[in-house]
């Protein structure tokens, strides 16, 4: 077994307790909310669309160390970003996560990516996968204009 | 072996319960074998198995395995008479009058399923009431929520007071001349508070309802008797009682079943068939459509003979003890908030550590060998009453011991550790 340290890395911990730009927009373009049903954990995301680009994007809920901290990760990286960027990292996160072929990154992204990485660490644990990728589903819902909830189950 | 053998009924007198050894258990259940460091605290969401019943299996599906109740060769009656011989032996588990007032069916929520759709459809009415508690398994409480909503009736939850405890004055206060059935567990597998189900029961006939109990988590540790409790059905599930998954059986007062209509249909549950119409056989085999779990039965009545043989008496007092125990030092530790089970908790204890989510701190034991359950239980209501996303919950079986409590306590201490 991998040692716990590799999954709860320092800056994994520092989000968990300290999550950025966790708050409710209160006039967001578009919002969605996640839910995990196998832990109860709800996430809200919001986001403000200025055009194509990501004005605003911010999150509220309760959920363990590893989906805070995704969520808090996913809005640094994601302010000011395009939607198809979005996408891009999405694509490319979810597959570092779940172990899967890595699609193309642009090479403007792969700081962003990098700033990712430390979530990588849930690959070994297949039960906390669904943590480190809640807040994304639910960004891609939200920026779809779904109003259901997400859930990962 | 600390055993308690030769024991016929509760009749019999025995000399108060003798302590169990769960370190002389653990040899027979093969999973230690294989990792004898495995702090194995999730009996609760189901029990290991012992030899005797993985062998059991084996030994059944080589030797005497034939379809029941169908063939005249000799190798489907010896297939029957073992199936039917694990029915005696469930019978004789529970002590019910009838070895046919026992129904295999898959699992507790089968058999909960069974009652609200065959005796529910039946009986409750527009208007009437179905009243069960706050500490219900989804499985005590979604069948009854749904029947509720096919035929027009209410759902009426009695609530637990502020320490855990079953309230039977507000209980009371719910029951009316609509109820028409009571369901609850005996104990709770979120909190561990055992309920007082034979005033439970008192308190149901005297309103004129009948009554179901959810034993899902008392039959693997104290002794039942639905003779002297008067239930009208009690269900459990085989593999918490160190049974295979897949068995599980409702008991039923024989008057009901027999007034009952079937629930799924097919072969094996009846009399004639003819275009224009059919009959049913009688209890139990009305309610067993189609080839049944032939091997799981028999495995579950080696799981009961496990049980037997260590006693009930036993393992009750045992588990108590360790129950105790662990409550004693898990209160003990800063931080930790255990979550209150009224007067009387048995093998469930459920915590939460300040400030740290139940996934994490189940991530973490598990890195320490510890197996645990995290999250709502199938509890989501009492979550929402709670305040809460979810708990850690550790329980207790024959094979654990103080040694297990010690090394939780140490494995929550790292827990705090990492996320301090």
């Amino acid at each position: 077994m991998m040692d716990l340290r590799e999954l709860y890395q320092d800056i994994i911990l520092d989000h968990g307790r300290h999550p950025r730009n966790f708050r409710k927009i209160e006039r967001p373009t578009h919002t969605a909310q996640g839910h995990n049903p196998l832990c109860g954990d709800r996430v809200t995301v919001y986001v403000t669309l200025d055009g194509e680009r990501i004005g605003d994007v911010a999150f509220e809920g309760r959920g363990c160390a590893i989906s805070t901290a995704a969520a808090s990760l996913m809005t640094e990286v994601l302010k000011g970003k395009t939607m198809a960027e979005a996408a891009e990292l999405f694509a490319h996160f979810h597959a570092r996560v779940t172990g899967a072929d890595e699609p193309p990154l642009t090479a403007s992204l792969s700081a962003d990516a990098e700033r990712l990485e430390p979530l990588t660490g849930v690959k070994a644990y297949p039960s906390r996968v669904k943590c480190a990728t809640l807040s994304w589903h639910a960004l891609q819902s939200a920026l779809k204009g779904e109003t259901r909830t997400v859930k990962t189950e | 072996m600390t055993t308690v053998s030769g024991r016929i009924g509760r009749a019999t007198a025995v000399p108060g319960p003798q302590p169990l050894d769960p370190r002389r258990i653990r040899v027979e259940f093969p999973v230690f074998d294989d990792d004898p460091d495995l702090v194995f605290l999730d009996s609760a969401a189901s029990a290991q198995k012992p030899r005797a019943v993985i062998d059991g299996l084996a030994a059944f599906y080589r030797s005497d395995y034939a379809n029941v109740h169908r063939g005249v060769y000799r190798l489907s009656q010896r297939s029957t008479d073992l199936f039917e011989e694990a029915r005696e032996k469930v019978r004789a588990y529970l002590n019910a009058a009838d070895r046919d007032e026992i129904v295999f069916v898959r699992n507790t929520t089968e058999a909960i399923n069974l009652v609200a759709w065959s005796w529910g459809e039946a009986f409750v009415k527009t208007g009437d009431e179905v009243l069960i508690t706050d500490l219900e398994h989804h499985s005590n409480l979604v069948p009854w929520q749904m029947l509720c909503e096919r035929v027009g009736a209410r759902l009426v939850v009695a609530p637990t007071d502020a320490t855990g405890e079953f309230d039977l004055a507000q209980f009371e206060a719910r029951l009316s001349p609509r109820t028409r059935m009571v369901a609850v567990t005996q104990l709770s597998n979120v909190t561990g508070a055992v309920l007082p189900v034979a005033r439970i029961v008192e308190l149901a006939h005297s309103a004129g309802a009948k009554i179901l109990i959810d034993g899902s988590q008392a039959a693997p540790r104290m002794p039942v008797d639905v003779t002297a409790l008067g239930c009208d059905f009690y269900a459990f599930t085989g593999h918490k009682v160190y049974g295979p998954t897949g068995i599980g059986v409702l008991y039923g007062r024989r008057a009901l079943l027999e007034a009952m209509p079937p629930w799924q249909t097919g072969g094996g549950m009846i009399e004639e068939v003819t275009y224009p119409k059919t009959t049913f056989q009688g209890p139990p085999h009305r309610f067993e459509a189609g080839t049944p779990d032939i091997a799981g039965a028999v495995g579950l009545g080696h799981a009961l003979d496990f049980v037997e043989r260590l006693g009930r008496d036993c393992i009750l007092a045992h588990e108590t003890a360790l129950t105790d125990y662990a409550v004693r030092l898990l209160s003990q530790i800063s931080g930790l908030r255990v979550l209150p089970a009224g007067q009387r908790q048995l093998a469930v204890v459920s915590f939460n550590l300040d400030g740290v989510h139940p996934h994490d701190v189940g991530t973490v034991l598990d890195q320490h060998n510890v197996a645990v359950r995290v999250g709502h239980h199938c509890a989501q209501p009492l979550m929402d009453k709670l305040g809460l996303a979810g708990t850690v919950r550790a329980s207790f079986g024959v094979y654990n011991d103080e040694a297990d409590v010690d090394a939780l306590v140490r494995a929550i201490e790292a827990a705090k550790e990492m996320f301090r």
